[in-house]
Formats: structure tokens, C-alpha cells, sequence
């Protein structure tokens, strides 16, 4: 194959990308393994990012809370399919995308997931988004008051409390990937206070 | 007993734990990497210390952010402010919150809901 049509094809992908982007307002893009710094330099550019545009403090406050649950569930439960699509082990990858509209902020992941999980993490999604503000406060309590850390240092409280901090549905999908894993996409909005 | 002085940094809160000079607090932000390693040490310190709590304890949270893996463990510290309570020792929980903050505001009303112990709440302008 000739190389410069492979470069010039790249090139042409890269501005693809870029409309892409544009297109769906997304501010910040990440694919890769999630680690505590990549979720402070995150937080920390948005927030210095979101400031710089005189955001109201409580937009800013929650969009770091959704940033942090979201990108822990990314570090903690993410894993990954090899290229060949055989193999799955967690290793904390995925894609992580913030947008900004006119009116409102996106928080979205996507990471692989064993079909076998997408049961349970339905029924809790479909939970968390049939209760209202008060449904989601006794929720949150009642498992705060139950809940024992996991060996993976999660409270299995990010879910409820992302929707209480966005107060917006919790946006799901799954996606085929092979017999058994699927492409789990989570999608949240805050809506700008300003 | 021995005093523990954490200084905050940006994932992890500033912590005291002084019963000589009466000073307990807890203030920052906490989204530690490790939250169980990060107050292990001061779940440890409170348990040696109901052993012979002061007369009374007024411990101060003053949190601008946690995370809900640090929202357990803030919850594990209230419970063992709650036996030293329960023993029959005078406790007060000040929760701070910055004036402009709901969420940090009703994040104290959960606590005090849960646990059963004198509970203030103390707002404070920001700067």
C-alpha cells in the first residue's frame, strides 16, 4: 500500500475528527486506562476551563461530582476487549467525553462490560431513574447505611448520586461487541445555572 | 494521646486530631486514591480515643467536596462519634457548608438524619 495515501487518509481522519467534535460540542475527549491522576488533571483543566468562562459555581461544583463518579467507575469497573475481540480483562479503559451546549454540560463514558452484568446494572439504572429527588435521598441512604466498601474501594453510591447531582435521567445503552461483551455507554447532563 | 496533623492537598482534606487542645476537624476536599488507606489512621485514632474521650467532643466538618467512596467512611466517623455519644459523653457534630452550597448543606442534614447524635449546621460565607 502506498504509504502517502495512508498518511493523507490519517490527515483527512483528523479533520473528520475534529468536525466530529464540533459537531457534538465535545470540549474534552480521553480513550484510555483511567488512573487518580488522569481523573485530577481532568477535573482540575475543566474546572480552571469552566471558570475562565464565569460558569455559576454550582454548575462547576456538580460537573466535577458527575467528572469523579463517572471517572472512578471508568478506573474501577472498565474493561477492555483485545483488538481480536476474544479476550476481556479489567484494566480500567474506556472513553470518557465532556460536552457543552447552550444550555447544559454532558458527562458520557463507555467502557466493556461481561454480558452477564447487564441485568443487574439495567435494574439499578431503571430504578434510579423512576424515583424522584426524595426517592433518590432515601436511596442513597439507606445504601450508604448498608454499604461496606468493595475491595475496589467503591461505595456503589456513584450511579445514585450522579442523578442527584444532575437531577436529569441517566442515559444508558449497550452495544454488541461479540457473544459475550457488550459496549456499555452511560450519559448524563447538568444543566448550566446561569 | 498522640496528636494527627494531615495538611490538605488537592485530593485529600487537612485533618486534626488534637484532644489536649480540644481540636477535631476534618476540612478541604476529600477524593482520596486510596480512602480506605487514607482514614484508616483516623478511624484508628478515634477508637483509641473513646476509650477516654474528653467530656466533650465538638468535632468540626468543614468539607467543600467528597466523593461518595469518602462519604462511607465520613459516615464510619460519625458512627464512632455516635458510641462515644452513646457512652454517655457530651458530642457535637458542627457540619460547616458554604453559604452557596445546597448540596453540601442537605449532604449534613443526611448525616444527622442517620446518625443520633447533637448535630449543627453552620454556614459560612464564601470568600
Amino acid at each position: 500500500m502506498d504509504s502517502k495515501i495512508e498518511i493523507k487518509e490519517f490527515l483527512e481522519f483528523v479533520y473528520s475528527f475534529y468536525k466530529t467534535m464540533r459537531d457534538h460540542q465535545v470540549v474534552l475527549v480521553y480513550e484510555g486506562v483511567v488512573t487518580h491522576q488522569i481523573i485530577k488533571a481532568f477535573t482540575s483543566l475543566t474546572e480552571t476551563s469552566m471558570e475562565a468562562q464565569m460558569e455559576a459555581p454550582s454548575t462547576l461544583k456538580r460537573v466535577f461530582h458527575v467528572m469523579v463518579e463517572c471517572l472512578q467507575n471508568l478506573s474501577k469497573h472498565a474493561e477492555f476487549i483485545e483488538s481480536d475481540n476474544t479476550s476481556l480483562h479489567r484494566d480500567g479503559k474506556g472513553i470518557f467525553l465532556l460536552s457543552k451546549g447552550s444550555v447544559n454540560y454532558t458527562v458520557t463514558t463507555g467502557n466493556a462490560i461481561g454480558k452477564e452484568k447487564i441485568p443487574s446494572i439495567t435494574t439499578l439504572l431503571d430504578h434510579i431513574n423512576s424515583l424522584d429527588k426524595d426517592g433518590l435521598k432515601e436511596l442513597y441512604k439507606e445504601r450508604i447505611k448498608e454499604g461496606r466498601l468493595s475491595n475496589k474501594g467503591g461505595a456503589g453510591l456513584g450511579f445514585i448520586d450522579v442523578a442527584r447531582k444532575t437531577g436529569s435521567e441517566l442515559n444508558y445503552h449497550f452495544l454488541p461487541i461479540n457473544d459475550e461483551y457488550s459496549f456499555f455507554v452511560l450519559s448524563t447532563e447538568i444543566l448550566r445555572n446561569n | 494521646m498522640e496528636v494527627i496533623k494531615i495538611i490538605k492537598t488537592d485530593d485529600t482534606p487537612s485533618v486534626t486530631l488534637d484532644a489536649q487542645n480540644d481540636l477535631f476537624e476534618i476540612s478541604g476536599r476529600s477524593l482520596p486514591e486510596d480512602v480506605a488507606a487514607f482514614y484508616e489512621p483516623i478511624l484508628d485514632w478515634l477508637d483509641r480515643y473513646s476509650k477516654k474521650p474528653n467530656d466533650k467532643t465538638v468535632f468540626n466538618f468543614k468539607l467543600v467536596y467528597f466523593n461518595t467512596a469518602s462519604s462511607k467512611l465520613l459516615l464510619d466517623i460519625l458512627l464512632k462519634l455516635e458510641e462515644i455519644y452513646e457512652a454517655g459523653n457530651d458530642v457535637l457534630v458542627r457540619w460547616h457548608f458554604p453559604d452557596d452550597d445546597e448540596d453540601m448543606e442537605e449532604a449534613g442534614e443526611e448525616y444527622a438524619d442517620i446518625v443520633e447524635i447533637p448535630f449543627e449546621q453552620v454556614s459560612y460565607p464564601i470568600d
